[in-house]
């Protein structure tokens, strides 16, 4: 479990986060939703401790993560796989090299079994053909897989997603969605998505917490969003035409 | 405003160096990337090394020919201070200018497009120490050939002035032959070598720190490469003289 206490970011005196309080729990996919600019991906960058806070404290597991010497830090960063934006897939290595790169840099396994996990972790995600390519070479969709397999590589117990689900159309971002869902279901991980992708909220989002303006404005679970009475988190939501119309369709119905 | 910010960098390319210099997390892993700084680097710096020598101690030895032409003056003197240019000056000073633009720059936005594409993100978030892992290997391998470099220049630009005298033959071959042995002395070969190695060490240092702290996009890449060749400059002529001063003067 992750657990953030009084959470407070600020650059150059400009206020980003403010008085954060959340717990993610294990086995569930944690939303951390908002618009553009909300601050959701400076608090990711503090809970994998990319940023760090300025004031407040991020437990993991009852370690407290911030004020950590850097040998610490990095210890604890082997029980966490993190799926960037963009990927972030190493450019000179091929899809399995990209995959066995944290095994050769901290498994004690020989190579031929490192290569095993790194090959079972592709086909979880099924991309094992790919294997021999390199990131140049895949698709979007593809390469969010290929890094979503270096996540898992290590077995983490914590896993953050930032935006996976940004310039894939509907179909892939369903697909990495449920990726995502079924890891943290068979891995147990606690798994924190940063989105603002409703879609991704209603089809994997076990608990919801909403930033706005730097501050958490609303947590719940994903069927307590579409029946909110908070009036900024409807905003947010109902910014979307097809979700209008949904919410419209079940009103008529009663 | 711009000497603090100078002195801030300072500071921050000392922090760094404390980071890259310490003991690698995996040693074959540190040693598969030494081998890969050796090739790109340091053996794919060869041609320009070599190219550049040739023709420029071809100049140097046409020059001084030309311009050393009263009688009281022996010939051979031609190979003497055409030998002490390159082996003191050119195949480490001026071979390192040259090379803070190529090594420098590959150097810098190697790592500035890691650094803006999250790679060095993604490195930190696995527990690996990004700046060892990136920074040390190139650091090393690239000090570590240099000596090859400075000798392949030496020769080069040595080969470079004996074709010339051979093409016009003024002076004779035999003279400057000669000249470049006279009053040789072998610790230049080792004060050149030294010297290149910590121009070496500045190079591929400074290039990594402009590309560790570049912050944007694309056009912030590129004023990271440019920025590490003109700092790289201005430190290789500022050492350059230092050393000098200390080890000859």
């Amino acid at each position: 479990m992750i657990e953030v206490k009084n959470l407070r970011k600020e650059f150059d005196g400009e206020v980003v986060l403010d008085n954060i309080n959340a717990s993610f729990q294990n086995g569930m996919v944690n939303m951390i939703i908002g618009k553009s600019g909300s601050g959701k991906t400076v608090l990711l960058k503090c809970l994998v401790g990319l940023m760090a806070p300025t004031s407040g404290d991020i437990r993991y597991d009852g370690r407290n993560f911030v004020g950590l010497k850097s040998k610490e830090v990095r210890r604890l960063r082997r029980d966490i796989g993190m799926l960037f934006q963009g990927a972030a897939l190493f450019d000179s290595r091929t899809v399995l090299e990209n995959v066995m790169f944290p095994l050769d840099m901290f498994s004690r396994k020989n190579r031929r079994e490192r290569k095993k996990r790194a090959e079972f972790c592709l086909e979880r995600v099924n991309l094992l053909e790919a294997a021999h390519l390199y990131p140049s070479e895949i698709s979007g969709g593809m390469k969010k897989r290929a890094a979503i397999a270096r996540a898992i590589a290590l077995n983490p117990k914590y896993l953050f997603c930032d935006e996976p689900n940004s310039g894939l159309d509907p179909k892939t971002s369903q697909l990495i969605d449920e990726l995502i869902f079924d890891l943290t279901k068979d891995f147990s991980m606690t798994t924190i998505v940063v989105s603002h992708d409703m879609n991704s909220v209603i089809n994997i989002g076990d608990k919801v917490i909403f930033i706005n303006e730097g501050v958490k404005e609303w947590e719940g679970n994903k069927s307590e969003v579409m029946g909110t009475d908070n009036e900024k988190l409807n905003d947010f939501v109902f910014a979307s035409d097809l979700f209008k119309k949904i919410k419209e369709a079940e009103e008529e119905k009663g | 405003m711009s000497f603090i910010s100078s002195i801030e960098d300072v500071g921050e390319y000392a922090l760094l160096l404390k980071k890259v210099l310490t003991i690698p997390d995996r040693m074959s892993e540190f040693m598969k990337e030494f081998m890969k700084g050796v090739f790109f680097l340091g053996v794919n710096s060869i041609w320009i090394v070599v190219i550049i020598s040739f023709f420029i101690g071809a100049v140097i030895v046409l020059q001084i020919a030309l311009n050393i032409d009263s009688p009281m003056l022996p010939r051979f003197t031609v190979g003497v201070v055409s030998r002490e240019i390159i082996l003191l000056e050119f195949s480490s000073t001026i071979m390192c200018l040259i090379l803070a633009g190529k090594v420098g720059s590959n150097v810098a936005s190697e790592i500035g497009t890691m650094r803006i594409t999250e790679q060095i993100d993604a490195l930190d978030i696995m527990g690996v120490n990004s700046a060892n892992y990136l920074i040390f290997p190139k650091i090393a391998s690239f000090v570590a050939f240099m000596p090859v470099l400075v000798v392949f220049s030496m020769f080069t630009g040595l080969s470079g002035g004996y074709i010339i005298c051979l093409v016009l033959g003024t002076p004779s071959v035999e003279t400057y032959v000669y000249g470049i042995q006279a009053f040789f002395r072998e610790s230049f070969i080792w004060y050149s070598i030294f010297k290149s190695m910590l121009f070496g060490f500045i190079i591929a240092s400074v290039a990594a720190y402009f590309g560790y702290t570049a912050k944007g996009g694309a056009l912030e890449v590129g004023q990271a490469s440019t920025n590490s060749v003109v700092i790289n400059s201005v430190l290789i002529l500022v050492c350059d003289l230092v050393f000098t001063q200390l080890a000859l003067g």
